[in-house]
């Protein structure tokens, strides 16, 4: 399989605080370091609690951020450095779908309009032709075309996210960018949200990248997965063997934390100790060693390297 | 995708509910009518709309329908106090002051509300590039608002008249100018605000050019508060164009200009004051009703006032 997205050592910060002479004078370290491939076709997840990363990485992806070092490659191309004029023409393969359906939408367009804009800007349709495949789109994504001359405002949060969903479509786009698309939603809702997403990848041979905290929801949708932990990748492996042999200790927790729908079942259950470090004085040795119940000397002292356990299974840990 | 066949199930059934039935949509409210409906509820604010409006009608047909001619000179009837022939009473020459009222509506109503525009128009421009850009376009435009707003409004109209000489069209350039610099405040934190919502982000990663997020995204959002200013300004801009007027730095003294006929009116203060009262009179129901419908305007906009 081609390699659509490729991410080589990527690291974002962002300054915070500001010295008498407008100097930042602390960093937040968002993404570290951070390697992935994302081959086409596939999805491929993102997970890991909230502020480890998986959304600046997603907009680094997206051209959205610009990382501070290190490389992102899309479709064979360098991205992370070129201008956002050179990055326009390349936005038509690659589209986002955000966490937030009311506020990605502005209250102040049409239906119609917010879904032919990236037409627009990617294409010189006439109005009539545009309006043609925003009536389609609205029907492939369970909606009429007589919704077209709406608000955003007189919808639900589901069909909002449809209608973000149709607008990411308008361009036939090869990658999706899915960051949290359904954690707004009603579980109900996410279903039929999923399913969406899941239906249009097989028609239109979309590649996802898809950010969730969410991992029962992650083990429905994925190919393969990520999990990150304070903006390092930790554990990159194909899902079934993620889910059948986590390697990482804090895979291991977040997989025990997941519920399993059977009263009578008793699991055993990583309960992680102490909070997350400060992504401002990041730990000198592993992310994660604060917290590890496996941890040693050299945990504390070094950062670990990413190592392949077994074919296409990536783990950054010391002891395993 | 490798789900079992039992999700794959769970998938088909799904795809048949997730059809939307056209009933199941909120009802299409209008935000149009709810805005009439909470605007109603401040009668002041109605009120001056009224006045408003009925100001505009006048600046529009008043020369028309004025029973005397304004610049006709009666010295039979010289500083006659308001009787029924002269509504208003007639001033030094005879004129029918009723009729320079009318009359003047245009003038004074049209130096004011195009200055209004013109600044309001340059301030937002000015005030959008230097939200959105930031920099030294930010730089440039606050630091120049900072000098013009440090001098009190009155004061600036009179130096850039007295840099141009009197006239009306120094008046307009005038009151324009000090227009611009609370337009491009408030457009510039408008712009901040807008800049960082998240559509506008959705506006870069779908594509759009600086130009099409400018105006298509940014710019609808901060409509609501440049309404709002622009009424409020209106008041102060008759006010300065009247002032300006009054000093003798803007339209002839003999012309039917409300502030220069106040001025004309000092000289009679003692012997005949109906020649002030009718002028000022009209001046300040004029800046009321404009800073009054402003202010209903801006509390039926804010969502936290019910």
């Amino acid at each position: 399989m081609e390699k659509i997205v490729s991410l080589k050592n990527v690291s974002k910060t962002f300054p915070v605080g500001k010295s008498l002479l407008g100097k930042p004078t602390k960093f937040v370290h968002a993404v570290n370091n951070v390697s992935f491939d994302v081959f086409e076709g596939e999805t491929f997840s993102i997970v890991g609690e909230s502020g480890c990363g998986k959304s600046t990485t997603g907009r680094i992806i997206n051209h959205l951020l610009v990382p501070d070092s290190g490389e992102v490659w899309f479709q064979g191309k360098e991205i992370s450095k070129i201008s956002q004029d050179e990055m326009r023409p390349l936005r038509k393969d690659m589209q986002m779908i955000f966490q937030d359906p009311a506020g990605s939408l502005n209250p102040r367009m049409r239906v119609s309009e917010l879904i032919e804009e990236p037409l627009i800007v990617h294409t010189n349709m006439s109005a009539e032709e545009r309006a043609k495949v925003v009536g389609e789109l609205l029907g492939i994504v369970g909606l009429s075309s007589k919704h077209a001359g709406r608000y955003p405002h007189e919808f639900s949060g589901g069909q909002k996210q449809r209608i973000g969903i149709a607008r990411a479509l308008t361009v036939n786009p090869k990658l999706v960018i899915a960051d949290e698309p359904i954690s707004a939603l009603d579980v109900s809702i996410q279903a039929q949200v999923l399913n969406l997403l899941h239906r249009l990848q097989e028609e239109y041979k979309l590649t996802y990248v898809f950010i969730s905290h969410d991992l029962s929801v992650v083990e429905m949708i994925s190919d393969r997965i990520a999990v990150m932990y304070l903006g390092f990748v930790v554990e990159t492996a194909p899902k079934t063997q993620l889910y059948a042999n986590p390697v990482h200790p804090y895979t291991e927790a977040l997989l025990s934390a997941v519920p399993i729908p059977d009263p009578t079942l008793q699991k055993e259950r990583i309960i992680l100790e102490g909070d997350i470090p400060s992504t401002i004085n990041l730990p000198k040795g592993c992310p994660f060693a604060a917290r590890c119940k496996k941890c040693g000397k050299e945990c504390l002292e070094q950062r670990p390297e990413t190592k392949e356990v077994e074919p296409g299974h990536f783990v950054a840990c010391h002891k395993c | 995708m490798s789900n079992t066949p039992n999700e794959r199930e769970e998938t088909t059934v799904s795809f048949e509910e997730s059809y939307i039935d056209e009933n199941i949509l909120a009802d299409k409210s209008s935000k149009t009518k709810e805005f009439i409906k909470k605007f109603l509820k401040r009668k002041t604010a109605v009120a001056a709309f009224f006045v408003m409006v009925l100001l505009l009608i006048i600046a529009l047909i008043g020369p028309y329908i004025a029973p005397y001619d304004p610049s006709e000179f009666d010295y039979e009837n010289i500083l006659t106090p308001p009787t029924a022939e002269h509504w208003f009473g007639t001033d030094q020459f005879g004129q029918d002051i009723f009729s320079r009222i009318l009359a003047g509506a245009p003038l004074t109503l049209g130096v004011s509300l195009s200055s209004v525009v013109v600044g309001a128009a340059l301030g937002t421009v000015l005030g959008l590039l230097a939200g959105y850009y930031g920099g030294w376009i930010e730089m440039l435009v606050m630091r120049g608002a900072d000098v013009l707003f440090s001098f009190p409004d009155i004061l600036l109209a009179i130096a850039i008249v007295a840099l141009l000489g009197p006239g009306i069209l120094n008046v307009f350039i005038a009151v324009a100018v000090f227009t611009v610099p609370s337009f491009a405040r408030l457009m510039r934190s408008a712009t901040l605000a807008v800049k960082g919502s998240l559509y506008v982000e959705v506006a870069h990663s779908l594509g759009c050019k600086d130009g099409r997020i400018l105006f298509l995204h940014i710019f609808p959002g901060t409509i609501q508060s440049l309404i709002v200013n622009f009424t409020m300004r209106i008041g102060s801009a008759i006010m300065a164009a009247s002032s300006l007027s009054f000093l003798g730095f803007g339209a002839n003294v003999t012309d039917p200009e409300w502030g220069a006929m106040l001025s004309q009116s000092r000289t009679y203060l003692a012997t005949a004051p109906h020649m002030m009262y009718f002028p000022a009179l009209i001046i300040f129901v004029t800046v009321l009703a404009f800073n009054l419908f402003g202010d209903g305007l801006r509390d039926t906009l804010d969502p936290k006032i019910k």
